[in-house]
């Protein structure tokens, strides 16, 4: 039975036309922002530069001669060698630098995306939760906040390492488990603009539950900060994860990563320089890639704030 | 037309609404600002009351408490003979069902991240949840109709629309759950004045075509006189007057609603002129009788 009053067929017949098939899609935010960010021609090169690193890292492996814990006795500390594959030279054991720095490579970028993507939900729903609720609610939550904040997140690590034994997975869990603070903070400052906004009132005077209304109303407009945040955390998270492997809390031997591969390049820079070279190249390149990003993220997300 | 004879749908009794305004520091202490005092009021099937006052004299916070977005300190308000302050959640939801608002920023009440179809069909997926998605779609295109949409508009984002398409969004989905009573918060003021007009020729028509009531708050006597039947003026959170748009327009008791009339502008300067003089003539006397 729809409809408030009597039924016009012949409007209805249209109306059911329009709505089904023929009606033109709006443009959404998201869209205009990709449009925007498509025009910002820096952005442009840094997402074309880590799609290329993430596709050579996770590809190129099955393309080079040598493995990355494959020791060529003949050739060690040598620079590089086109003859015998060894593209970058190899290392002190005679392991091919370019397999290294490929799977080193791949390492940060897991690490990346999973304490990010660990980061970024728990951090959101926590900060939209203790925002939207306010009160005694979002001082408590707040407040563990701080504590966290207060624990330096090393000791936080070497609990964890204790605990579980060392597994490359769950250390980036913990990491991103760290993280979350600063988002959650960003977050919950973005959800009190938001909760004041009319549409929120709106949506609660027709009677949406709290829960529907972070969710559909808050969540989704959070992305701008969001995403910004997340991109500026991925090479905050790739420096810390080469800060623990340099302790020897992060990935063990023979498996490495871009930070590893650097702490061991860097005490012999000056007779193997093809050792720090490699590896520094891309974890520059890919950090320089991300800010660039996140700039024309936030320029195009946010176009009044340029 | 106010069918007193008839039981009301909405009755307000000594309604106030108090807030506790911290003066900041430790030991601060606390002050009550009064927002809404012993406000009474009736509202009948398909009636429009007009609310005016200036800005903060109370009248969207009157609303708020009303329909429990807010807390009341005291008084009641009773809707079809329950008290709405008593409620409990299953009946909360009934109220939310009839009772829809239709806000004052047409752009702000509107989610910039959801089509002008969800919009709309939201009320109805918390308040209809059994119904299909055809069928939504359906009777969200007949109501964009209703409201003079384009239905092909339908997966529009807000930012593609103007003011005046925007608040008939607002009031698509206000009306969509089939409500009793719909508030307007300053719903036309943000509108430029020819939009303002069609918004307000809009509601009334939708109002003879359907039968609801309307609690229309404004701080223009102007617009509010156009389509009330009944007037009540607010000024500092208490009812100076109450009675037919046609009485307190032409004949106001109270002073305050006398200045809020004289204060109306007219087209036409000799009018104008005179009116300038009567208005300065208001003020000495409300100034001697302080």
């Amino acid at each position: 039975m729809p409809g408030i009053t009597g039924k016009d067929t012949v409007l209805m017949d249209y109306a059911n036309k329009l709505a089904a098939l023929d009606a033109p899609k709006g443009r959404s935010l998201t869209q205009d922002a990709l449009r925007r960010l498509s025009k910002n021609k820096a952005a442009v090169v840094s997402i074309g530069l880590v799609i290329l690193i993430i596709l050579v890292a996770f590809i190129g492996p099955f393309f080079v001669p040598w493995g990355y814990s494959e020791v060529d006795w003949t050739s060690i500390r040598k620079p590089p060698d086109f003859a015998k594959g060894h593209y970058l030279g190899t290392d002190q054991n005679g392991r091919d630098m370019l397999a290294r720095v490929l799977q080193g490579t791949q390492m940060s970028l897991i690490v990346a995306a999973v304490a990010t993507v660990v980061s970024v939900s728990i951090g959101v729903i926590y900060g939209a939760v203790s925002g939207y609720f306010g009160g005694r609610v979002d001082s408590l939550m707040m407040r563990f906040v701080d504590v966290m904040y207060a624990l330096p997140y090393i000791l936080f690590v070497i609990i964890l390492v204790v605990m579980f034994g060392r597994n490359p997975v769950l250390l980036f869990v913990g990491i991103g488990a760290i993280e979350w603070l600063t988002m959650a903070r960003i977050v919950r400052g973005q959800t009190l603009s938001i909760k004041e906004k009319e549409f929120i009132e709106a949506a609660r005077a027709s009677g949406a539950k709290p829960f529907t209304i972070i969710m559909r109303h808050i969540v989704p407009n959070l992305t701008g900060p969001v995403v910004i945040y997340a991109t500026l955390t991925i090479p905050e998270i790739i420096i810390a994860e080469s800060f623990l492997s340099y302790l020897g809390l992060g990935v063990q031997e023979p498996q490495t990563s871009l930070g590893t591969l650097i702490s061991a390049g860097a005490p012999v820079a000056e007779v193997l320089p093809w050792m720090l070279l490699g590896p520094a190249a891309v974890l520059v390149t890919l950090l320089l890639c991300l800010t660039y990003i996140g700039d024309g993220l936030r320029d195009a997300l946010d176009p009044k704030d340029r | 037309m106010s069918g007193n004879e008839k039981e009301p749908i909405l009755k307000v009794r000594e309604l106030s609404v108090e807030f506790t305004i911290g003066s900041g520091g430790l030991l601060g202490g606390k002050k009550i600002l009064r927002a809404v005092k012993n406000v009474s009021f009736d509202l009948y099937q398909g009636e429009t009351l007009g609310i005016v006052g200036e800005s903060g004299c109370g009248k969207s916070t009157l609303s708020r408490a009303i329909i429990r977005l807010l807390p009341a300190s005291s008084g009641q308000a009773v809707w079809f003979g329950r008290d709405i302050q008593q409620m409990n959640n299953t009946e909360l939801l009934g109220l939310r069902k009839d009772i829809q608002m239709i806000f004052q920023d047409p752009l702000a009440s509107l989610n910039p991240r959801m089509t002008a179809g969800d919009i709309i069909a939201e009320p109805l997926k918390i308040h209809m949840p059994h119904i299909g998605r055809e069928e939504r779609a359906l009777r969200v295109a007949e109501m964009m109709q209703k409201v003079g949409l384009l239905p092909g508009m339908i997966n529009r984002y807000p930012h593609e629309f103007s003011g005046g398409q925007c608040q008939r969004i607002g009031i698509a989905r206000a009306l969509i759950t089939n409500p009793k009573l719909i508030i307007c918060d300053e719903a036309v003021s943000a509108l430029d004045v020819s939009i303002r007009a069609q918004v307000v020729n809009l509601l009334m028509d939708l109002q003879k075509e359907l039968g609801i009531s309307l609690l229309f708050i404004s701080h223009d006597i102007a617009v509010v006189r156009h389509i009330a039947q009944r007037i009540m003026v607010l000024y500092f959170g208490e009812v100076v007057e109450i009675g037919e748009a046609e009485q307190v327009t032409m004949d106001p008791h109270h002073d305050y609603t006398k200045r809020l009339i004289a204060s109306v502008p007219v087209p036409d300067p000799r009018v104008e002129m005179q009116r300038r003089e009567e208005r300065r003539r208001l003020r000495k006397a409300a100034a001697a009788a302080a």
